[in-house]
């Protein structure tokens, strides 16, 4: 079966859809993360450039995961 | 300017690496791209203000002042983020670690320059990302015998029936690859950002994508570049184990 070119890139751009879908779990991640370093600043005021700092460790590897959709997205896109 | 090195220069969107100059190596096309430009034009200025600080240390006063204040303040900073992570293993790894913290700093901030930066590029990150599990795996046969490398790699099994060894193994080839897509995608996200706001918007955006630099190139850049030292550093502790 022969598929022309424009079926291809149309499918490219909705697997490319699909796979910026992976940006949700990264946010609701980040803001757990968020929201328990708000309640731990509100516990302890004074540590919180130590709360901040790990919180923004944390939240940078929890991005990972909907950086690999965008790369897959990208990939789609532009590179296949 | 099609094939211009500069991210802005474009009339279309194009965040892509462009080639510049094409040469045979031994049969096969290589091309200089524009991410060696890019970490060429870093490497000077890293290799200028080395060249400088080291003649501010040559001729360092007891009571520091100007560019030795800067200087110190950085190696400083860069000592005691190694030593909180690492304790007494610190020593060891400093170097390499404020090296490389250097290097991907100024490649995330070259972006600043209009630049695309080197590390937006994974033929940049991932030799970052190989190096440190080279460094991981030297060490841990470095510092721990053979048998105990060998429990730890059946780890949640008992050592006799090595089923779980096979996922520990991709578990720890898995390593470089996401230490180097993390630097890698989070660079390119603000690279395809610049690209879009340039692109699209032409002669409106003027002053105003600032404030996206300040938050795609500054904020990010810094944080990945963190989050890489703090990965590395991790990894090598866990690798070193508890041996004295």
């Amino acid at each position: 079966m022969e598929f022309n070119e424009n079926f291809i890139k149309g499918c490219q751009a909705i697997g490319a859809g699909l796979a910026v879908i992976a940006g949700i779990g990264p946010g609701i991640g980040q803001g757990i993360a968020a929201g328990h370093a708000a309640s731990a600043v509100g516990r302890n005021p004074g540590a919180k450039s130590d709360i901040t700092s790990t919180m923004l460790l944390g939240q940078a590897v929890a991005e990972t995961t909907g950086l690999y959709g965008l790369v897959t997205a990208l990939i789609l896109m532009f590179v296949l | 300017m099609r094939y211009g090195i500069l991210l802005a220069a474009g009339e279309d969107i194009d965040f892509m690496v462009h080639g510049l100059f094409k040469y045979k190596f031994f049969g096969q096309d290589v091309w200089i791209t524009t991410t060696h430009v890019c970490i060429l034009i870093v490497i000077a200025i890293i290799l200028a203000f080395a060249i400088a600080a080291n003649h501010a240390m040559k001729n360092a006063k007891e009571v520091p002042s100007g560019f030795q204040n800067v200087v110190e303040l950085i190696v400083e900073m860069l000592d005691k983020m190694v030593k909180t992570t690492m304790g007494k293993h610190a020593s060891k790894f400093r170097n390499y670690i404020g090296t490389v913290f250097i290097f991907i700093l100024i490649s995330n901030l070259s972006g600043l320059l209009g630049l695309r930066p080197p590390t937006a590029d994974y033929g940049v990150t991932l030799p970052l990302g190989l190096v440190t599990f080279t460094l991981i795996h030297f060490n841990t046969f470095k510092h721990n015998s053979l048998k105990s490398i060998w429990i730890d790699k059946c780890s949640p099994l008992p050592p006799w029936l090595p089923i779980w060894f096979p996922i520990n193994l991709i578990g720890d080839i898995a390593v470089p690859i996401s230490l180097s897509l993390r630097l890698f995608a989070n660079v390119l996200s603000g690279v395809v950002m610049m690209a879009l706001v340039y692109g699209l918007l032409g002669k409106l955006a003027l002053i105003w994508p600032a404030f996206l630099h300040v938050y795609l190139d500054i904020f990010s850049g810094a944080i990945q570049t963190y989050v890489f030292c703090m990965l590395t550093m991790t990894y090598l502790t866990n690798a070193i184990g508890d041996t004295e």
